[in-house]
């Protein structure tokens, strides 16, 4: 084991307010592991660089991903942080524990890596962070046994994720849990054996506040809705308007995006048919407002970060889809994108960039769909338009 | 891939979460009836049945040791029957059916160095990346950007007075794993010189062809070295995206030159304004470790700023849509440079075409 290198830079954000990462570093130190990382932190610190390689191939038997290599570049130095890989893990939907689990999971990973975790990884998963590669069949083993299994690394379907939808909030118009859940069973092979042109996000979200950031982060953004009208609480209303609380003219009927709404002063009046479904006075007013009781689910595609040709968020692709068990027809579409994308897409093509490039109308005839005006923002400005042969084109 | 051996027991999936959900939820699934927020940190859901579900939220490093983890679970068993979960944010939430619990709970939450809040119109936690803690194309560290900004930002954590949420993201390089293009403030680490090849080992473990095709702007070309096979890169071509270096182990981005950037006005939800990409606000502030005071003093002005002239309801971005992008930079005291003017595929979208201009400059 490496001697304990002082650690200046880093002691310095032990102080303060926020909990430090430092004091959890140091918590976990008496792993020879974490006692390296930190002086490999430190060097970084001293010189205001990364020291971590690229990583290399690792993993468990059967399976293409889940394990990510991470190779330090100072390993002579720090021969305890040379291997530190990562090992993702399948969360459970809604990121709910006991507290049984919690150690349970906490044991296997004492017995075997270096006792840092993520809760959670920026995609969902629960993060074990630190394993040599000799480790990495036992902690797999040991959590099959627990009931959990390894969540989804490379050009896989990643690990799928949601809000905490109708197991707490009032404002879920579909069982985000249940289909997460669903999904996740569904496509294990898919989620363990990479085999798509780059990585392939689903997260979803209950209502149009996206608490998961679906529209931003996901290729399949699963956003709930509805299509009937507000349901308002007449009663709270008058409370909201006697309490001072809120201005209902000012902060709500001013601000709805829409300008569908009217207030005289005792009642509220919602224009439902104008209505962009956008939350912002059920938001504003949770105890007078909710979605309506017809609900489903927006479904969008094509949503990622900058890399490679730069930002999407998802655009619309079925503006109205109910969410109920077995969820065929949800599944039936994703299995056409795979299927199109798969055959079609360039190495590390987003489905998003996939679709800009081989244009949204082409898209939604190869998987099956027609095309609606809500899938726009506006119909084209441009006339360069491909007439085909099948429209009589001469 | 080789198939797995018969009886290996493999793709279980993910447990069901049913296994983890406390009675009260169960009990309700599906029939919350709406929710208060009676404190900064507390959330009170309340059933058609009447029952309320107390949640007690509570800010996290996200790089946890298991002894936190251990000790979260100590108190998850002596206030709230072993039931917890996490947030999106990665804080982490006790939930309560007795609220007897919530004023002793918090008083040890606090006791333990966790603060309680992050709810409504408050400053939670940032979502972040791993930084020079564990990531091969790190640009700037995650936790102690993080952690310095949070230890100033922490009165927005405990309190709910701004006019509306505001949400902070970090990313440690442009690949921004986490929502930091539609965040209201974004940190992002930025490489600043193309990459460095290491021609050594390039020919042993790098595939030449798919690294090429790699780079979309078609900068990196085949090369020979010292009579073997290699890579070379057009400087003025490269746009510094890293995605040549995520293919080949051979190059890496990483520079004692990288710094950070900070983006503004980005949001995810759908209320009011439709979802919206972060802007540039401020190109370059160099990596001054440990507690990057730069950073922290241009994220302390864009909350002080945007929280002394926003209205209520208004996230960043919808304040300066109204306010229009010169005056944010008037108020901000931000220099408005040649970098604010996108120049990558699409720019002209971003140029004004009008003369719709608030008072135009003398
Ligand atoms: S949900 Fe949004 S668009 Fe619809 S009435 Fe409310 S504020 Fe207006
Ligand atoms: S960093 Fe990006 S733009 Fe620069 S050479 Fe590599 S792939 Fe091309």
């Amino acid at each position: 084991m490496t001697e304990k290198k002082p650690t200046p830079l880093l002691d310095n954000l032990e102080a303060g307010p926020w909990p430090s990462f430092v004091k959890e570093l140091k918590k976990s130190a008496k792993s020879p592991m974490v006692q390296d990382l930190l002086g490999v932190l430190e060097r970084s610190y001293e010189d205001k660089m990364g020291h971590w390689k690229h990583g290399g191939l690792v993993g468990v038997r059967g399976y293409g991903g889940g394990v990510i290599g991470r190779y330090n570049e100072l390993a002579r130095e720090f021969p305890d942080a040379a291997e530190f890989h990562t090992v993702r893990i399948n969360q459970p939907a809604g990121w709910f524990y006991t507290s049984d689990v919690i150690r349970t999971l906490c044991d296997i990973w004492e017995r075997h890596g270096s006792g840092l975790t993520n809760f959670h990884g920026a995609t969902g998963d629960i993060i074990f962070l630190g394993a040599r590669t000799s480790e990495i069949e036992a902690v797999f083993g040991e959590l099959i046994e627990a009931g959990f299994d390894l969540g989804g690394s490379g050009s896989c379907l990643r690990t799928p994720s949601c809000c905490c939808g109708m197991a707490r909030c009032e404002w879920a118009c579909y069982d985000t849990m249940a289909l997460t859940y669903d999904l996740t069973q569904t496509f294990q092979d898919e989620l363990h054996r990479p085999s798509f042109p780059y990585k392939f996000k689903i997260k979803s979200s209950g209502c149009p506040n996206d608490c998961v950031a679906a529209i931003a982060r996901a290729d399949l953004s699963i956003i709930g809705t509805w299509r009937d009208d507000i349901q308002v609480d007449r009663t709270a209303v008058t409370q909201y308007a006697a309490g001072g609380q809120i201005d209902i003219a000012a902060d709500v009927v001013a601000r709805c995006p829409a300008g569908c709404m009217t207030w005289d002063g005792r009642s509220i009046g919602i224009d439902n048919e104008s209505c962009v479904r956008c939350m912002h006075c059920i938001n504003a007013m949770p105890k007078a407002l909710a979605p309506g009781k017809d609900r489903g689910a927006t479904v969008l595609v094509g949503g990622k970060a900058t890399i490679l040709g730069g930002a999407l968020l998802s655009s619309v692709l079925v503006p109205f889809l109910r969410m109920e068990p077995p969820y065929d027809d949800l599944k039936e579409l994703i299995r056409a994108i795979w299927d199109l994308w798969g055959d079609h897409g360039k190495n590390r093509e987003r489905v998003g960039e996939f679709i800009q490039r081989i244009g949204l109308g082409n898209f939604l005839e190869q998987i099956g769909l027609d095309p609606q005006p809500e899938m726009v923002a506006q119909p084209r400005t441009n006339p360069y338009i491909s007439y085909e042969p099948k429209e009589g084109r001469p | 891939m080789c198939p797995a051996p018969a009886k290996r027991k493999t793709d279980i999936g993910a447990p069901h979460y049913d296994k983890f959900l406390p009675p009260i939820i169960k009990r309700n699934y599906g029939n919350w009836r709406h929710h208060e927020l009676p404190r900064p940190g507390v959330v009170v859901h309340v059933a058609e049945s009447g029952d309320k579900l107390y949640s007690v939220r509570a800010g996290s490093p996200r790089l946890l040791s298991i002894e936190t983890l251990r000790l979260f679970a100590a108190i998850a068993d002596e206030f709230s029957d072993g039931y917890l979960r996490f947030t999106s944010r990665n804080n982490v939430e006790f939930l309560l059916a007795d609220p007897a619990k919530v004023d002793p709970l918090i008083a040890r939450l606090k006791q333990e160095g966790y603060p309680v809040g992050g709810t409504g119109a408050s400053i939670t936690n940032i979502v972040h990346t791993q930084g020079w803690v564990h990531c091969n194309s790190a640009a700037s560290d995650a936790s102690g950007v993080v952690k310095s900004v949070m230890d100033e930002l922490l009165p927005y954590f405990e309190s709910m007075t701004l006019p509306a949420r505001l949400r902070i993201a970090f990313a440690c390089c442009l690949n921004m794993c986490g929502a930091v293009h539609c965040s209201d403030i974004s940190i992002l680490g930025m490489h600043r010189r193309p990459p460095k090849i290491n021609h050594a080992t390039l020919a042993k473990n790098c595939e030449i062809p798919t690294t090429i095709a790699s780079c979309p702007t078609g900068a990196v070309r085949p090369a020979t070295v010292d009579g073997k096979p290699s890579l070379e890169i057009i400087e003025e071509q490269c746009v510094l995206c890293g995605n040549c270096c995520a293919v080949c182990p051979s190059m890496s981005l990483n520079d004692p030159g990288d710094g950070i950037s900070i983006w503004v006005g980005g949001k995810v939800s759908n209320a009011r304004r439709e979802p919206m990409f972060s802007k540039l606000a401020i190109p370059y502030l160099p990596n001054n470790p440990p507690r990057w005071p730069e950073v922290v003093s241009a994220v302390k002005n864009l909350v002080e700023v945007y929280a002394a002239h926003a209205r209520r309801f208004e996230r960043m971005g919808e304040w300066i849509e109204r306010i229009g992008w010169p005056r944010f930079f008037k108020l901000t005291g931000i220099e408005f440079t040649k970098h604010h003017i996108d120049d990558f595929r699409h720019a002209g979208e971003s140029f004004k075409r009008s003369v719709h201009l608030r008072r135009p400059p003398a």
